[in-house]
């Protein structure tokens, strides 16, 4: 299978050195994938070629979790899956994840299906080296403007990667986020639209990106916004507007623990239960589903995967610690940080937070998005909060400026700011944490190790 | 005292709020309300009206390119307007984006002109695409005290000879990342790079804005002062994370 003696090589040194990170305990890293990509470059497209398909998925916000749906969706349909389940969406993910997989012959399983989370700015260099039958864009949101740039630059980017895509893979694209539903423009195959199609209640959300259509110029006008500027779009001065989405979610409600809602793809429709909340969720469910059916899995399979679905690393995971339920909810931007706190609100009981700001290269240094969150709504229900993180302060004062109770604690360091919310929690009540991305790998490595709970690479 | 009121008109708050600016009008609200100051806003949109003469504080926030772009020609279209409210010490703070196109002139990634309100004389100038944009925490020296934010900026700002800058850059690169300077000053007009937003962590600068439009409205010359816990803070651990990250 493999041909050269390099690609044999970086396939070794890639097993080598992960069979080195198990016995020290780091099984999640990337350093396999980094290792071997630079003994051989080449190693994604070598190795990635054996799939029998595979698909990408990208956008800024609910990656890890819908590509985790998507092959819970698959191996539910009786497929083998390669995927970067270990959370590195870059090209040394891609090559872990492929390693792994692969034998010491460099033999990935017979008809294996790549199921690849990628970063934005990794999507040009992945789509080239693993051209996908499927390839599913999310949405396009604000998230540190520091690290990524100005979302033009990356929309135009996305535009490059799509034109070059051959005219066999299908691209699956939210209707609902306009940044997104322009894109099927630039697509030379099929597209897949899906969205929401219910008469929710409009929000209005300081985290919104999208105002014009950014070729044409022309300005956006909503019926109706679910999240960010996502929601039921036209275009004011030229008719165009919204497509009518192939996959869609109807008649949502609350279920326990989650949403349950209508979906319908094309002719047929299932009655799905998704354990996870939120609308972010939802069109995460749709994104994956969508995804699934174009790489032939069967609806049944669907509903079945989408109904025992577990929430991904710090995406309304639920552990325990001290006798209490903890629950965190990644906030990494405003728009994914607005989403969580709507959650919330949706919640009966009063609430005891752990904020956790970080200003890391991850998290982005720039914390002046706090601004744009919408903490207001949500003070009344809150009991005690903890801020923790090295932008704590600035946490504390976005939260006294909403109106939140005096923090009971405020600690740069993030196992302290842990023990006192712990600490100070009344019996039966739970803990919900909200964390910046450093600060969840941060606080979830400390709840793992005081819990017991598994470690990252084997609860993936 | 009796109840007072003053009315801040915030030009573009749907385009111009790129990351938390609106934490600025916000620290307006709350520092005039712990005052008994009732602060009306009012949202100037693209061919909105607008009352100089009723108004105190003009706020404007930072945009990207694109949306500078976007408001330009109605900004340009008021900038006598602008002027004359700067030249009849009214208060204005300009952030970023804001500020770029406060100024005379700023020459955009694409290399095109946008002519500015002329409040600042200052020219704004983008190296291009390819060059390094200014990025990181601020600490710039103003008054005997410290203003602390985030600028991230692409172009480079020049004052004109006459032209007061704001503050002095301790860390951070500031209006060009040359002349380490950091904003500008004229009469009652501030314009800086800072996010942060700025107003809440600043608190000194915030009632430093309050106070002249409330002198300049009600001839008052004194605040009474704040706790300010929280955001004496808020400003200690930028300062800290500033300082730390020159290393
Ligand atoms: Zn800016």
């Amino acid at each position: 299978m493999i041909r050269t003696g390099r690609t044999q090589a970086a396939l070794l040194a890639g097993k080598t050195v992960r069979a080195a990170a198990r016995r020290l305990g780091h099984g999640g890293t990337a350093l396999p994938g980094l290792v071997a990509e630079r003994v051989d470059p080449d190693l994604v497209r070598a190795l990635g070629a054996q799939l029998e398909c595979s698909a990408l998925i990208t956008g800024t916000n609910g990656k890890t979790t819908t590509a985790r749906l998507l092959a819970s969706i698959l191996q539910e349909a009786g497929r083998t899956v390669v995927h970067n389940r270990a959370g590195s969406n870059l090209m040394r993910g891609l090559a872990a994840a492929l390693v792994e997989a692969a034998g010491k012959d460099g033999r990935l399983p017979q008809s294996a299906v790549g199921v690849f989370e990628v970063d934005e700015a990794t999507l040009p260099s992945a789509a080239a080296a693993t051209p996908p039958q499927v390839l599913v864009i999310n949405n396009l949101l604000r998230d540190q403007l520091d690290r990524y740039g100005e979302i033009d630059a990356i929309r135009e980017r996305w535009q490059h990667a799509i034109r070059s895509l051959p005219a066999s893979t299908t691209v699956a694209l939210n209707a609902d986020d306009p940044l997104v539903a322009t894109l099927a423009d630039d697509v030379r195959g099929p597209v897949r639209f899906f969205g929401i199609e219910d008469e929710l209640d409009s929000v209005d959300d300081h985290a919104a990106e999208a105002h014009w259509h950014p070729e044409t110029g022309a300005e956006f006008v909503y019926d109706r916004i679910f999240y960010a500027h996502i929601g039921h779009w036209r275009c004011a001065d030229d008719g165009r507007s919204r497509p009518n989405p192939e996959a869609c979610a109807r008649g949502i409600a609350p279920a326990a623990g989650g949403v349950a809602f209508l979906m319908e793809i094309d002719e047929a429709s299932t009655q799905v239960g998704l354990p996870l909340a939120g609308l972010y969720n939802i069109y995460n469910a749709l994104a994956a589903a969508t995804a699934a059916t174009v790489l032939g899995a069967d609806l049944d399979s669907t509903t079945t995967a989408l109904a025992g679905a577990r929430a991904a690393f710090g995406r309304q995971e639920c552990l325990s610690s001290d006798g209490h339920v903890v629950r965190i909810l990644l906030g990494k931007n405003p728009a994914g940080l607005n989403e969580a706190l709507r959650t919330l609100q949706g919640r009966d009981d009063a609430l005891h937070l752990l904020v956790l700001l970080n200003d890391g290269l991850a998290d982005g240094r720039d914390i002046s998005w706090i601004w744009d969150t919408e903490w207001e709504a949500l003070a009344p229900r809150v009991d005690s909060v903890v801020v923790g993180g090295r932008r704590a302060a600035d946490m504390a004062l976005r939260l006294e400026y909403a109106g939140f109770p005096a923090p009971r604690a405020r600690q740069a360091d993030i196992g302290r700011a842990l023990d006192r919310a712990l600490a100070g929690l009344p019996d039966d009540a739970e803990l919900t944490v909200l964390p910046t991305y450093t600060a969840l790998l941060d606080v979830r490595a400390r709840l793992s190790a005081r819990a017991g709970a598994p470690p990252i690479w084997e609860e993936a | 005292m009796a109840r007072r009121r003053l009315r801040v008109a915030v030009l573009y708050p749907r385009v111009m709020n790129l990351y938390g600016d609106r934490g600025n009008v916000m620290a307006l609200q709350a520092r005039a309300a712990a005052r008994d100051v009732d602060l009306e806003v009012d949202s100037i949109e693209i061919g909105d009206g607008w009352a100089p003469d009723e108004t105190d504080i003009v706020l404007i926030g930072g945009g990207q390119d694109r949306e500078q772009r976007r408001v330009q020609a109605d900004l340009h279209a008021r900038s006598r307007a602008l002027q004359d409210f700067r030249d009849a010490d009214g208060v204005i703070l300009a952030v970023c984006g804001g500020y770029q196109l406060f100024g005379r002139s700023y020459r955009d990634n694409h290399g095109g002109v946008l002519r500015g309100a002329g409040v600042f004389d200052m020219v704004s100038i983008h190296p291009g695409p390819r060059i390094q944009r200014c990025v990181g925490n601020v600490v710039a020296l103003w008054e005997g005290d410290t203003l602390v934010g985030f600028e991230n900026h692409g172009g480079r700002s020049y004052l004109n000879e006459g032209t007061i800058p704001l503050a002095e850059v301790v860390v951070g690169f500031g209006n060009n990342g040359g002349d380490g300077l950091e904003g500008a000053r004229i009469r009652n007009a501030f314009g800086t790079y800072l996010h942060g937003a700025l107003l809440p962590k600043n608190p000194r600068f915030a009632d430093r804005l309050l106070q002249l439009a409330l002198q300049r409205r009600y001839g008052e010359n004194e605040l009474v002062p704040l706790s300010d816990a929280a955001e004496i803070r808020a400003h200690a651990e930028t300062l800290h994370r500033s300082l730390r990250g020159r290393r």
